[in-house]
């Protein structure tokens, strides 16, 4: 092996920056999983009794299914008795009505992170929800947002104070039945965010959550629902951490999205739970469902992701293109190195006339890592002149890795036109020395070379996470070479 | 500047470079000719620090350290520049990104503080107009698409703005136009100072004409057979690098 290659496999290895852990007081529930646990959780979050109904209703369904296969992933099989499904730092009984209720532990744990919830004007335009583990801690800038009538808040509040909204909504993208993890989601999923914009709103700041899975031993199961009605716009970004644990830790979200007639979304995400440690030890396990429905004319759904972190990362985001001459966009960079594994794409299905579609995958591996595009490009017979656009780039960086891409293209009416790319590449030796010829290091090059990779997606993130999310390329990368 | 002296070289088993001895003053303008393989570009590589080579004797030092043992990047921050006989492509990353981490990066190694964004610009759009080049290039990405000449061209705006010592141009006339290669030539020769030296390995006296050379020498199967003035040139034009050779067989 050349010297170079050797610096390319040698920049893989890092530390993972966000690897504490948060001592704090919690109320933890004991590991296992029955229709008590269940009743358990839905009392201490005082919910409305319809949804102790639909938790069991989808935790009965959860027991007659199978875990899925299919995936390009490896793992051993999960003892779903053995995890905790609720754990919340403890507080006062009726929950903080400020941040200054909030134990000043959490807030030290978001600071680290770099989101400091009670220094509002460092975020000056963002509004964060932080999830600690089971529950949400903090929502800021409420009263600014409600003023313009847009509700952003915890979930689990949601449902106490909203409940014809969730009512109406809750399971109307991913019903209970859709697949495994949404299913056990849908009976144990503790905490997450809501948000409505009203008609005609285009809401005053970008949303954002802050996932943080602090205690060991628990799953984070959050539920994100958001809906846009008629004509608004929202922008909303989720952020993701966790300690460097040696076991795996399990995090199975659903994320619902409605944009109703003429409404634009556009999701954000950047993911960077514990991706274990270089030989593989440790890491989350991200089996995510995600799906948004354009359920209105014009209606518009933009995901864009940078996926780094987890050890297995199972996670489609996709739109239902139901409103005719709705719009579905689909922007990811996912990076493995080590022996992550990630299998994540998207589905595109078009039902409405006129619909289109846009994909651009890249997908980086390093190390020993394996990476999957899966896509599904699904045309039905209503969806007249449907179009759709997929790039899907891989990138290779040394010689242990792996790039699969699995396109599935279903097309029902004649007029469709549905257009495919795909490239795989590898960073190559002479354009390494090229780099380092010019005065760069390796580390340095690898890192551009990457970045210049993932271009095309980048440019789709707001600006202030376009930042970390380059500033997250290049940790994620380094010791790949050196 | 550089000494080299009885440098072997071998890619795998194969030895390539067989015994260079060659010194370089600062100032000095030397140029490489030799046959195609002979093993110019070899030593252009080994000089500049690309892996895949091994050193099987000799030694090459630059200002007084060996050379031989700088890693690719040091080298480069230090003044060593390979102008590429094949420049590569990097998809995504913009010309202007590249010359600013490049800049930098040699800045840095010499306890200078980052470039002024301002006097950046004004430094690269100063040089893009000395190579008559159009700006819009700054904005591409580097070499994606550009032609043989176009990338040609972008090695000297590099070494125009990097300012290195030791300047390496391998075949950089080739695949230039007659305008691009006058406009290139006196690109170079706005770099000629006292202190920066050059090494051009060229097939044609053509570019000799633009570029005058204080030594020529002639590399044929990994040594220099032959060394002369700018008149050595001229007569390899005229017999081609067979009488060498016979020479060379016959001794
Ligand atoms: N990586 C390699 N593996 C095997 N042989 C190599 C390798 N690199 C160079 N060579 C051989 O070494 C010899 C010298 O190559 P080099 O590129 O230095 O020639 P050159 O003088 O630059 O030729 P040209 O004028 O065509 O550019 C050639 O025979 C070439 O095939
Ligand atoms: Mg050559």
């Amino acid at each position: 092996m050349s010297a170079s290659t050797q610096e390319i496999n040698n920049l893989i290895n890092q530390e993972y920056k966000q690897g504490f852990v948060t001592e704090l007081e919690t109320t933890t529930f004991l590991p296992g999983l029955d229709e008590d646990v269940i009743s358990k959780l839905s009392k201490i979050k005082n919910e409305p009794e319809f949804m102790l109904e639909y938790r069991l209703k989808a935790f009965r369904h959860w027991q007659t299914m199978k875990s899925p296969e299919w995936a390009f992933v490896n793992f051993d099989p999960i003892d779903y008795q053995s995890i905790s499904y609720y754990s919340a730092p403890k507080r006062k009984e009726d929950g903080p009505k400020s941040l200054d209720e909030i134990d000043p532990q959490v807030l030290e744990a978001y600071k680290k992170l770099g989101i400091p919830l009670d220094e509002q004007e460092r975020l000056a335009g963002v509004a964060v929800d932080a999830v600690f583990d089971s529950v949400s801690v903090a929502t800021t800038f409420k009263g600014k947002l409600k003023d313009a009538g847009v509700i952003f808040c915890p979930i689990s509040e949601a449902l106490r104070d909203h409940p014809e909204l969730i009512k109406e909504y809750l399971g109307s993208v991913v019903p209970i039945t859709d697949n495994y993890f949404a299913a056990l989601n849908a009976a144990v999923f503790t905490d997450g965010s809501f948000v409505y914009i009203p008609k005609g709103v285009r809401c005053p700041m970008e949303l954002s959550t802050y996932f943080r899975i602090n205690a060991a031993n628990t799953g984070q199961f959050e539920r994100t629902l958001i809906i846009a009605d008629e004509g608004s716009h929202v922008s909303y970004l989720e952020g993701c951490t966790a300690p460097m644990r040696d076991e795996n830790q399990l995090h199975a979200a659903v994320v619902e999205l409605v944009a109703m007639k003429d409404a634009v979304i556009k999701y954000s995400t950047v993911q960077n739970w514990y991706p274990g440690d270089k030989n593989g030890l440790g890491g989350i396990y991200n089996f995510v469902t995600k799906r948004a429905d354009c359920r209105g004319e014009n209606s518009k759904v933009s995901w864009t992701q940078v996926e780094t972190g987890s050890a297995i990362t199972w996670k489609y985001p996709s739109c239902v293109l139901t409103g005719d001459n709705s719009v579905g966009e689909f922007y990811s960079v996912a990076l493995t190195n080590n022996y992550q594994q990630a299998d994540t794409g998207t589905k595109m299905i078009h039902i409405g006339k006129n619909t289109r579609s846009t994909i651009v995958s890249k997908g980086i591996s390093a190390g020993k890592a394996q990476n999957t595009y899966r896509g599904l490009v699904k045309v039905l017979k209503s969806a007249e002149n449907a179009r759709n656009y997929t790039q899907c780039d891989s990138l290779l960086v040394g010689d242990q890795c792996g790039a699969h891409t699995f396109p599935y293209i279903e097309v029902k009416q004649p007029s469709a036109q549905v257009e495919h790319e795909a490239t795989t590449s590898k960073i190559s030796e002479d354009q390494l020395f090229f780099c380092q010829q010019r005065g760069l290091s390796a580390e340095d090059a690898v890192s551009m070379i990457v970045n210049g990779f993932c271009k095309e997606v980048f440019k789709e993130l707001p600006m202030e996470f376009a930042v970390e999310a380059q500033a997250l390329l290049g940790l994620s990368l380094e010791g790949s070479v050196g | 500047m550089l000494s080299i002296k009885n440098l072997h070289v071998s890619v795998g088993d194969k030895p390539i470079l067989k015994g260079i001895n060659l010194e370089i003053k600062p100032g000095e303008i030397h140029a490489i000719m030799g046959p195609n393989g002979s093993g110019k570009s070899t030593l252009s590589h080994i000089l500049s620090g690309k892996s895949g080579y091994t050193v099987t004797d000799g030694s090459a030092s630059y200002q007084g350290k060996d050379l031989l043992d700088m890693a690719p990047e040091i080298r480069a921050r230090e003044g060593v520049f390979l102008a590429f006989q094949y420049p590569v492509e990097i998809p995504g990353v913009s010309n202007v990104y590249l010359l600013k981490a490049a800049l930098n990066s040699i800045r840095k190694h010499h306890g200078q503080s980052e470039v002024d964004a301002m006097d950046f610009l004004t430094l690269v759009k100063g040089k893009v107009r000395l190579l008559d080049m159009d700006e819009k290039f700054l904005y591409r990405a580097v070499n994606e698409g550009f032609s043989g000449g176009e990338k040609k061209r972008n090695e000297i705006l590099q070494m125009a703005i990097l300012e290195p010592k030791l300047c390496i141009l391998d075949e950089t006339d080739s695949g230039l136009d007659i305008d691009a290669l006058k406009i290139v030539s006196e690109g170079v020769n706005s770099l000629r100072s006292p202190d920066r030296s050059f090494v051009m390995v060229t097939h044609y006296q053509r570019l000799l004409d633009y570029i005058k050379p204080d030594f020529v020498h002639v590399l044929a199967h990994g040594q220099i057979v032959k060394s002369g003035g700018p008149e050595l040139a001229l007569e390899l034009e005229e017999k081609g690098y067979s009488w060498l050779e016979d020479a060379e067989a016959s001794a």
